[in-house]
């Protein structure tokens, strides 16, 4: 067996048996003539799949912080009354509870994955119901919600780009009116840059890979949507499939490579048909397949990877060793994917929304693209809108948006916004000073996750949100990282339990500082700076929070919480 | 020679080798770029502990995985690098449960040279007391998984003879260990077991029944020390003719044995006493302050409120307070409880133990008994600590000349000798 099925194999025994077991651990490690220990290191290091029974229903509540705002608490506590299960246990015959990461669900949360099917906008009475009807043995596909994002926003008629009217085809047959060279060209001279939250230019990537010479070269569509607050891939997937497919053979067109994979994060599992479907169709119309529209020698299959579930697998190296069947741990290199990616092959790995942008512009001509926006960042845009706001949902904006327009009456109706997270809890916090800032390279750029809170929301709630998610998916192997989030996650704690004075704001910028500086890649680089922004920003907040300084006790320690125990024990002895 | 290139590293030019390994250029030019993960080149480099960080061309980034090009500019010694080294040290202590008293590996230790080499005294971060696996299934190996700091050496370099890991990482996050595949381990000959545990850079990976073989005071990192005796300072006794220094000395969660250290210095403690005078003090047994004192020495952690309450008095009554001993610096050995709970704890004290009388069913309480707290707390996690003596003991000597320097209002560097945790 070759490696890279790895990860097919592990979700063939998870999805039949709910577990993984020892025996077919063995099983595996036998026909990869590995370790025991090596396949355990990579079951271990995905959060869906398990080493213990589970039961017949496996349920994944989002604990993401718009989740939290929207009742996430009483969801939780009604699951566990009406399943008799405790969360992150192994529960028991009928159902096991687990929370999970962001689950692509924002403008619907709370929102749950039972059997990797969405169920959405939950309160406890649908909890109730939907356990009730399982218990009952009805059909849990019926029970399923939709899960189709309202598209909100879009330029007027022409100046749409994304969401105007799709036709199966047109950017290919656009695309090969011109030469691999001239498709590359064109891209560079859009400025598209690569929108899955690291803005790369996009030309440069397909030129590189085009040049780096090779038998075999990959595609890889980065579909592993895993910022906290973004829904925007999962929205394009949805409504326009056809479009990424096309980016992908277009990129296949311009580098010369046949093989394209879409790494699909296991969250969004149960769209795979629909996609498959999709890619039949395309196979059909020989937009797939071998002499692709009579071009000889222009072959291009598309197959589907399923993740399993790990935030850091978002990262382009990571995603890589993740499809070779490893733990998704973001490898030291001294390549660029583009000259030893996938296999050791040239390899382009590009965002879904970053795709389907290039076959628009081919399609349209990068005239029309580069009409709009800005100078650095032209063309539009797609954000993932959700929190406290009367119209969450998908808005495809152009470069150059004001934040204040977003939040405003044409757009999203927010309700006295106060603090607001552009791109997600690896990105920047933004105060009422800043709403004038504007969406694009040469100011505030935003990878997709737009999330308003206002101000009844508290700050160290949101701020211990995003540390716990850090905490939870880093992949470990780096010190800064690893411990760093693990204590500044601690720090905040301690904050909200109001044992907190002005020396630990001043740690909080050094210690994150520190831990940006050395982490190894770039989850450990971003995951301070929310904390350290909001510190600076927020600082009226901040000063409530703390006590007037002492100059000799800390007066960080709560005695009452640490005799607590032995109190309670004694009691306990003496009735 | 088109493989020579030039190089700058803290504005100093060096030719090397191009495509090497940064640490190891820097190493052969005499420069010292401290690592814990990188014991030889090993490609790709393992790149897991980040203590190597050093700014290239003006970014950071960790000198191990940095392969030397034409024209290349290092910086291995600003100032903000070196205190991100210090502190991704100190990380590793505050993260695992590091108290090398009570470490087989002491002296052999290349995470505790590391501290004595940075001159390590505290952790910034507190304590995070880890509860995580110590494994005795494999019939020869321990892994005590809770001192493991994840360098990945033992992944990378221990396999079976058919090419198979004996050791892997497993889950992620702060829950990320390294696991020992038992089968695999078994295949291993006595030699490569023993190697495993040689090039693990801490006490984490364990052949059982050798693990003391090597004395102590003879290991790897130890060095003979002949300690000079205290001198007292002519300008310090001037200083303190018009009347003495206060000094007050109280053991908290501790042996004793600091103090026992304190008496170390023989007769030398009549010189002390010419300039000193002890305040509350179990040495002169005057129970409560008098006065305001100069200086307050604290042996251990706390454990109950007791401690707390006395502590705090200290920093009132003390202007300088210095805590001396890993107990009270690092909670030490009563902070091994830390990993069970106080419920377990007492239910073995004072009723399931094996010495307790049979029956017995009561655990101590009263209103005059000070109550146990959940945890035991270093004291920094209490109140402020100005200065920090680590060891256990403290070399006597060592705690003599930081209070005479502090008195004296001198920088002190410590020697290697005087300066150990264990």
């Amino acid at each position: 067996m070759d490696r890279t099925h790895l990860l097919n194999e592990l979700w063939q025994y998870q999805l039949k048996f709910g577990f993984i077991s020892d025996k077919a651990i063995s099983r595996i490690s036998k026909k990869l003539n590995v370790s025991i220990v090596e396949i355990e290191s990579v079951i271990t290091f995905y959060h869906f799949f398990h080493q213990k029974p589970t039961g017949e229903y496996i349920i994944y509540l989002n604990n993401s912080i718009i989740s939290d705002i929207k009742g996430y608490e009483a969801v939780k506590a009604a699951f566990e009354k009406e399943t008799g299960c405790t969360f992150n246990e192994d529960g028991d015959k009928e159902f096991s509870l687990f929370d999970t990461s962001c689950i692509g669900m924002s403008d619907q949360e709370p929102a749950a994955l039972i059997n990797f099917l969405p169920f959405t906008d939950l309160t406890p009475n649908k909890v109730k119901h939907i356990i009730a009807s399982l218990k009952n043995g009805e059909n849990l596909e019926d029970l399923a919600s939709k899960t189709k994002s309202k598209i909100q926003y879009h330029p007027e008629g022409e100046k749409a780009i994304i969401f105007r009217p799709y036709e199966m085809g047109k950017s290919i047959e656009e695309g090969l009116k011109f030469t691999p060279e001239e498709i590359v060209n064109k891209i560079s001279k859009a400025k598209l840059l690569g929108l899955g939250g690291a803005f790369f230019p996009v030309g440069y990537k397909w030129n590189s890979c085009k040049n780096n010479e090779a038998d075999t070269k990959y595609i890889i569509c980065n579909a592993d949507e895993g910022e906290p607050g973004t829904f925007k891939d999962r929205a394009l997937f949805q409504y326009l499939p056809g479009l990424v497919i096309e980016g992908m053979i277009l990129a296949g067109y311009a580098t010369g490579a046949k093989e394209g994979i879409i790494y699909l994060r296991a969250e969004y599992q149960y769209f795979k048909d629909k996609i498959e479907d999709v890619l039949s169709v395309f196979r059909k119309a020989n937009l797939l397949g071998e002499n692709i529209l009579g071009v000889k020698d222009f072959d291009f299959e598309i197959r589907i990877q399923l993740g399993a579930g790990s935030y850091v697998c978002g990262a382009a190296s990571a995603l890589i060793e993740s499809l070779e069947g490893r733990r998704g741990e973001p490898p030291v290199r001294f390549w660029s994917a583009t000259k030893h990616g996938f296999r050791h092959k040239p390899t382009v790995v590009n965002n879904v929304e970053t795709l389907a942008y290039a076959s628009r512009i081919i399609e349209l001509g990068e005239d029309h693209f580069l009409s709009m926006g800005t100078e650095e960042s032209p063309g539009t845009k797609l954000l993932s809108i959700s929190g406290d706001v009367a119209k969450p949902g998908i808005y495809e904006i152009e470069f150059g948006t004001s934040i204040i327009d977003l939040l405003g009456i044409e757009m999203s109706q927010a309700t006295s916004p106060y603090f607001i997270q552009v791109s997600g809890p690896s990105g920047e916090c933004v105060n009422n000073t800043e709403f004038n800032r504007r969406i694009c390279k040469e100011d505030i750029m935003c990878g997709g996750s737009f999330m308003v809170f206002n101000r009844t929301r508290d700050i160290l709630n949101i701020l211990r949100n995003f540390m716990e998610f850090f905490k939870e998916e880093s992949c470990g192997v780096c010190t800064p990282c690893r411990a760093g989030n693990y204590i500044l996650t601690e720090k905040v704690k301690k904050m909200q339990r109001g044992l907190s004075s002005q020396e630990d704001i001043e740690e909080i910028k050094q210690w994150g500082k520190i831990i940006k500086l050395s982490s190894r890649c770039g989850l450990g680089k971003s995951s301070p700076n929310s904390l350290i922004y909001a510190v600076d920003k927020f600082k009226d907040y901040f000063n409530l929070k703390i006590p007037p300084t002492n100059e000799f006790l800390n007066v960080e320690f709560d005695m009452e919480d640490a005799v607590q125990e032995f109190d309670s024990f004694i009691k306990d002895t003496q009735t | 020679m088109t493989n020579i290139v030039n190089i700058t590293i803290d504005g100093k030019k060096y030719k090397a080798q191009k495509g090497k390994n940064l640490v190891n250029v820097a190493k052969e030019n005499g420069l010292y770029i401290p690592t814990l993960c990188h014991f030889r080149e090993v490609d790709p480099p393992l790149g897991t502990c980040r203590i190597c960080t050093v700014e290239v061309d003006g970014k950071t980034t960790s000198g191990c995985t940095t392969k030397v090009y034409e024209g290349m500019n290092v910086e291995i010694n600003n100032p903000e690098l070196l205190n991100t080294r210090k502190a991704i040290i100190e990380m590793l202590f505050a993260e695992g449960n590091h108290f090398c008293p009570s470490c087989e590996k002491s002296g052999n230790c290349d995470m505790q040279n590391l501290g004595y080499d940075m001159g390590i005294t505290v952790s910034r971060f507190p304590h995070v007391y880890s509860k995580k696996l110590v494994d005795f299934t494999s019939d020869r190996m321990i892994m005590e998984s809770n001192r493991c700091i994840l360098c990945k050496r033992c992944v990378e370099e221990i396999k079976t003879k058919d090419g198979k890991d004996v050791f892997s990482f497993v889950k992620r996050g702060v829950g990320t260990r390294v696991q020992i595949d038992y089968e695999e381990e078994a295949k291993l000959t006595d030699e490569e077991a023993l190697y495993a545990m040689s090039i693990c850079p801490v006490g984490a990976i364990l052949v059982k029944g050798i693990a003391y073989e090597q004395p102590f005071g003879k290991r790897k990192y130890d060095k003979g020390g002949n300690s000079k005796q205290v001198l007292i300072n002519e300008k310090l006794k001037r200083k303190s003719k018009d009347g003495k220094f206060v000094v007050a000395t109280t053991s908290l969660a501790g042996c004793f044995g600091c103090h026992m250290s304190l008496l170390d210095i023989n007769t030398e403690l009549l010189d002390v006493l010419e300039i000193v005078e002890f305040n509350k003090s179990p040495l002169t047994d005057i129970k409560k302050f008098s006065k305001q004192c100069d200086i307050g020495l604290v042996e251990g952690g706390c454990a109950n409120s007791e401690n707390i309450e006395v502590l705090k008095e200290f920093r009132k009554k003390c202007d300088i307070l210095v805590v001396f001993g890993e107990c009270a610096i690092m909670g030490g050995i009563p902070a091994m409880r830390n990993f069970i709970s106080l419920k377990e704890c007492l239910e073995e004290a004072y009723i399931n133990g094996l010495t307790t009388e049979l029956g017995a069913n009561v655990i101590p309480n009263h209103e005059d008994i000070p109550k146990m707290l959940d945890k035991v707390y270093p004291c920094n996690e209490i109140v402020k600590v100005d200065y920090f003596i680590p060891g256990c003991p403290p070399n006597a000597n060592h705690i003599w000349k930081v209070i005479k320097n502090i008195l004296l209002e001198e920088e002190y560097s410590i020697t290697h000798e005087e300066f150990k945790y264990d």
